[in-house]
């Protein structure tokens, strides 16, 4: 009997119409958990270097995280992995909502797909009857729109939809696959789905997922539960509204946005108006959202409300939640309610909230220089925001300079030539980041930005304080009860930091305590992935609920596998070390591990290069960033050595 | 008069965010052994939710009935239309909502009997859901009346000797 997990996946091959229902081998779920884990696995084995992500041989693999379907709060994140257009590696992007537990009480961890369809299709999981559905009626059609019409033409109110819209099918570089309140949306994984001609995929399940001890699972989740209480009644002092409650960052709850609008920047990354927000701004938006927000939301089992249902006039409901509030009224130097009207239509089309704003701001400023012409434009209106809604239609649809700009900022530029590429500033292995651009050089995320393989730094920061606090006073109040340290010198690095002087950035914390830091934030970021955790009640927070203490409970009375900390450090370094085994196979490098030149406004190159090598030496990796033949035998990868000796990317000394 | 102790539910479908929390905790309770398992679909709880209409509403299992009822209307509220079966606790042949997946045998609410309060509340922390117990008062007429009307039953049944008979038996008993 297998426990949390339902032991199998479901194989699709789209090409030939081929549906299997396929067992797993239990001995993975201990050596990779799942979900991103196995996940990883899964590309390693089967998607060399050699295939593209718009081959029929790419997979487009969607896990429910290992703990998915367990009573586990806020455990109901869906891992969607395939090989990025945009990026051209192994890409890992999410989304909670209601998909992934659905997919487990339909009998499956994931689902599979390989292959093309000729034609346009959605798959329709219903429990263990699987069918392949013609779609060409819904070619076009909104990604929210599909849902309804599926759920309607199936007469089944309670399926869950993960659906493209006309982005992902004409294979925008940042098209995302969306599931009404959330959305994959990173790397362009709607493009992949659309390339292999799937709409949606549909799912209804009704049987059990079982626990392995059942009453001691039972407490942890109340323990959780009872923790979540005490932070709703204790934010976190002395840090930003969004970083001291739960949930994913709270931009449909708060109104607050002076941080945001100051500290972020305007336009294609360009502009930091410092004094941006005053009364008449912060009531306007307060109106514009007060009068736009019908309901906040959650995803399944989690009492955290961070999406909200949203009204804008004249347009069809929709839901929300995080950035995507800002990153429009940013990109086009408008306003709150401009912001909340082009989303409608962006999460329509299914597409990245962090990308597109970023790439038509782009385009607007190669033509603000000369670098495209209004011939590129022709029939664009004057005004920022019907440029903007213009662009947008012109992407998903790949008309005119809409077909370049379909492809990102990094290929665009590319393609565009005439000195376009240094437009394309904010990139991190050729994908868009959130605008920050700051003055001093900080360590700690030039750790996280450079070797993340996420590549967006919400998902990889977290654990620790992003600043210091400060007065002693104030860290030594913090300290006090930070349980979720896995080691107390943790709390002695914090209580060290100082705003100024000696004890400060970017000298310390000290290159080694960094590596300790940024390793940590990882790897919690790295379990939740597996076991389909929000990071919001977890990796993204100081202070969470879920921390290295009680995960190995989770599992161990979840799952059935003996687990303590060590081994789960142990089972994270392995598929952390995979993910970046694949990356490695498809080329990634040193060279590639950079934060955009940018970012900060101070560099120091000899201490970046001090981080860089300590925290390869760190993870185990060369200093090319390789996992070395030594640390992968140790992790059981022995398979991984043997083909990186065989391609010539290491050598058998 | 004397009093008997009504328990129930209070729910404000302003406060659902719509996560099923009540759902998961409700069918890990009543799973054999107990929260050994976890099935929204054998809940006795279900949210009707229709999120992009924004509709949660969430309702627990009252009592089964053999036939649909004649009702089926539609309520407008705040300009949302609703079902009337949006609102309705029976477990019915017109829907799946309170039938045990594979049988198709009616749920039912048992409050979670043995706990302190239904686990769908304790673990709804948004308070959309709110337990309360209230005391009724019962009025005696009726029943008095209920009990004559038992006893008539049973008097041209048995005859009124033996009823007698009977009673006094059990007074000697007490």
């Amino acid at each position: 009997m297998r426990y949390a997990e339902t032991g199998f996946n479901l194989e699709i091959d789209l090409t030939r119409g081929n549906i299997e229902r396929v067992a797993t081998d239990p001995k993975d779920t201990e050596l990779y958990l799942g979900g991103l884990g196995t996940n990883a696995k899964i590309m390693w084995d089967r998607v060399p270097p050699e295939v593209d992500a718009f081959s029929p041989e790419n997979l487009l693999i969607f896990s429910a995280g290992l703990l998915c379907g367990t009573p586990a709060i806020g455990c109901n994140r869906t891992i969607v992995t395939t090989i990025s257009p945009q990026t051209k590696l192994m890409h890992f992007s999410m989304m909670g909502g209601f998909w992934a537990p659905e997919l487990k009480h339909a009998g499956f961890d994931k689902v599979i797909l390989r292959g093309k369809s000729p034609d346009l299709v959605y798959i329709w999981i219903n429990n263990d009857k699987v069918e392949i559905r013609d779609a060409s009626h819904l070619k076009g059609k909104g990604s929210n729109e599909t849902a309804q019409l599926i759920m309607k033409e199936l007469n089944e109110p309670k399926a869950q939809v993960a659906a493209i819209g006309l982005a992902g099918e004409n294979r925008v570089f940042f098209a995302s696959i969306e599931q009404g309140r959330s959305s994959a949306s990173r790397g362009g994984i709607g493009a992949v789905m659309g390339d292999k001609g799937v709409k949606a995929i549909v799912v209804r399940g009704t049987s059990d997922i079982h626990v392995a001890q059942p009453a001691e699972f039972l407490e942890q989740c109340n323990e959780v539960m009872e923790y979540i209480k005490f932070r709703e009644d204790h934010p976190i002092p002395g840090v930003i509204p969004i970083l001291s409650v739960l949930g994913s960052p709270q931009e449909m709850m708060i109104h607050d946005e002076k941080w945001h609008t100051e500290n972020f920047s305007w336009g294609n990354s360009r502009t930091r108006r410092r004094d941006y927000w005053t009364d008449e701004i912060a009531a306007e938006w307060m109106e514009t959202l007060d009068s736009a927000r019908t309901r906040m939301v959650s995803c399944y089992n989690c009492p955290l409300k961070c999406g909200a249902t949203l009204n804008m006039p004249g347009l069809p409901t929709y839901m929300m939640k995080c950035f995507t509030k800002l990153t429009y009224t940013m990109a086009a130097m408008s306003n709150l309610d401009f912001g909340l009207t082009i989303a409608q239509k962006a999460t329509e089309y299914g597409v990245d909230g962090y990308s597109a704003p970023q790439v038509m701001a782009f385009a607007l400023e190669l033509l603000e220089n000369g670098i495209l012409t209004e011939a590129d434009f022709e029939g664009m209106p004057e005004k920022s925001e019907d440029r903007f809604f213009w662009m947008l239609d012109r992407i998903v649809r790949r008309e005119g300079i809409g077909d370049v700009l379909a492809n990102g900022t990094h290929w665009a530029a590319k393609e565009i030539g005439h000195g376009a590429e240094e437009y394309a500033h904010n990139n991190i292995k050729k994908h868009e980041q959130l605008p920050l651009k700051l003055g001093m050089l900080n360590p700690i995320y030039f750790l996280m930005y450079c070797t993340g393989e996420k590549i967006n730094i919400t998902q990889i920061e977290g654990q620790f304080p992003q600043a210091p606090f400060p007065k002693r006073e104030h860290r030594e109040k913090f300290v006090k009860d930070w349980f979720q340290v896995p080691d107390d010198k943790f709390k002695q690095y914090f209580l060290d930091w100082e705003p100024r002087g000696e004890n400060s950035m970017p000298y310390y914390p000290t290159v080694e305590m960094t590596c300790e830091i940024v390793d940590w934030m990882e790897k919690m970021h790295y379990i939740d992935d597996a076991l389909g955790m929000c990071a919001g009640l977890s990796s993204f927070h100081l202070k969470a609920p879920y921390h290295i203490h009680n995960y190995p409970k989770f599992i161990s009375f979840g799952v059935g596998i003996e687990m303590d900390e060590e081994k789960l450090t142990q089972a994270v370094k392995r598929y952390r070390t995979l993910v970046r085994a694949n990356n490695i196979r498809r080329g990634m490098r040193r060279k590639d591990e950079k934060p955009p030149e940018d970012h900060w406004k101070k560099r120091i190159p000899e201490l970046e290069k001090e981080l860089l090598d300590t925290y390869y030496a760190f993870k185990g990796w060369n200093n090319e960033g390789i996992p070395t033949l030594e640390s992968l035998k140790e992790l059981g990868l022995g398979y991984v050595a043997e083909d990186f000796i065989n391609r010539g990317i290491l050598t058998d000394a | 008069m004397p009093k008997k102790t009504i328990k129930t539910i209070r729910v404000d479908v302003d406060k659902c965010n719509g996560c099923r929390s009540c759902e998961v905790i409700c069918s890990a309770f009543h799973a054999e052994p107990k929260y050994s398992s976890s099935n929204p679909a054998r809940s006795r709880i279900r949210v009707i939710r229709e999120p992009y209409s924004d509709m949660y509403v969430p309702v627990y299992a009252g009592e089964y009935t053999p036939a649909e009822c004649a009702g089926r209307d539609k309520y407008t509220i705040d300009g949302k239309e609703y079902e009337e079966c949006a609102f309705c606790r029976a477990s019915c042949p017109s829907r799946p909502e309170f039938k045990e997946p594979d049988s198709g045998l009616p749920l039912k609410c048992d409050m979670c009997e043995g706990e302190d309060e239904p686990l769908c509340v304790k673990w709804c922390i948004t308070d959309a859901l709110i337990y309360e117990e209230r005391e009724e008062e019962v009025d005696e007429e009726v029943e008095q009346e209920e009990m004559e009307i038992g006893l008539e039953a049973l008097t041209s049944k048995y005859g009124l000797q033996q009823i007698k008979a009977v009673l006094s038996r059990m007074s000697e008993k007490e």
